[in-house]
């Protein structure tokens, strides 16, 4: 019979296909794992309980580690606080950094660039 | 919210995105080569979340909603079935589409339809990123004469996006004086043609699975 505790391993190798470094659990998007008679079913949800504020704390060490920046917490998408210099470079940690473009290599990442260690580096949107 | 007023929304989405991804690798740069398809992304994603919602009700699919029905049941507004357009057009269209798509959002996100309003709020939390870029373009161009011309010839069909009520809200956001809307009635021969490609490997071997 499977366990609750081996669905949730099997889920965590699987990786999120926009950026492969994190896991669908990391991600915060597996809600309730619920073993009926060893059945498994999947319930898609089309509710708005999801947010970038979801990602766990080793998903956002996992993004940082990589190279990508982590999402701000919800609220601070207007223009302004994305053009202010709040968002730290993965690779060196300064806050000198400003936005390249709001859009990147997949929708839910922007290009910002860092003036102290000039490297670009993807930024998470806060979705 | 009914069936057929979701489906005007799922059909906006699904034909604009279809439009913003003619830029794909033509853009007049890189970054909004990327930016127009990443928009583009998100409107198609958009279109098959209504349609999935609206298929529970109508006891079909979102593939069949988007790909198989009639040309003349599609119940998409005359803005977004404009073929690519010179760059002061498409920046124009972007930025009184989002703006509009803006106030459509926040009423559905007040609907008493629990799965509508959902959708609608997440469905925002990405169109955010949308009015950036687009206000951002509209500061840029908004100076030049051919950028105005742009506004001035499809603001009617902007206002056709949304519902009567509505568009006193969309005209005092965008700084300019109602006037008739282009309504969603009949369908233009570029949306003809775009459903021709659309639908091109999916009529191919009718009923196909994947």
């Amino acid at each position: 019979m499977v366990t609750e505790a081996q669905v949730w391993d099997a889920l965590a190798e699987i990786p999120d296909p926009e950026i492969p470094v994190i896991s669908l659990v990391d991600l915060g998007v597996i809600r309730v794992v619920a073993i009926e008679n060893g059945n498994v079913r999947i319930q898609v949800m089309l509710d708005d309980s999801w947010s970038t504020d979801k990602i766990t704390a080793a998903g956002r060490e996992k993004l940082r580690v990589s190279g990508f920046a982590p999402p701000a917490p919800r609220g601070a998408t207007d223009l302004v606080q994305l053009n202010r210099a709040v968002f730290r470079c993965p690779y060196c940690g300064s806050t000198d950094t400003r936005l390249e473009n709001i859009f990147g290599p997949t929708p839910c990442r922007s290009l910002r660039y860092c003036a102290a260690c000039r490297q670009p580096f993807e930024q998470f949107k806060t979705i | 919210m009914n069936a057929q007023e979701l489906l005007q929304i799922a059909d906006d989405e699904l034909i604009l995105g279809w439009r913003d991804s003619e830029w794909t690798g033509i853009a007049p740069s890189l970054e909004e080569d990327v930016a127009f398809s990443s928009i583009a992304q998100n409107e198609i994603g958009h279109a098959r979340a209504l349609y999935e919602l609206v298929s529970r009700e109508l006891g079909t699919d979102a593939d069949s909603l988007a790909f198989d029905r009639h040309p003349s049941e599609y119940r998409c507004a005359a803005l977004v079935e404009q073929r690519r357009m010179d760059w002061a057009h498409a920046i124009a269209r972007h930025f009184l589409y989002e703006t509009a798509d803006e106030i459509r959002l926040a009423a559905l996100k007040q609907s008493d339809d629990g799965a509508v309003a959902g959708l609608a709020a997440k469905m925002d939390r990405e169109e955010v990123y949308h009015r950036l870029h687009a206000r951002m373009w509209n500061d840029r161009l908004q100076a030049e004469p051919r950028y105005e011309d742009a506004l001035v010839e499809l603001w009617p069909y902007a206002l056709g996006v949304l519902a009567p009520n509505q568009r006193t809200a969309l005209a005092k956001r965008v700084g300019r004086e109602e006037v008739d809307a282009i309504e969603r009635n009949g369908h233009s021969d570029e949306l003809l043609e775009l459903r021709e490609e659309m639908t091109m490997v999916r009529r191919s071997v009718p009923g196909a699975t994947w």
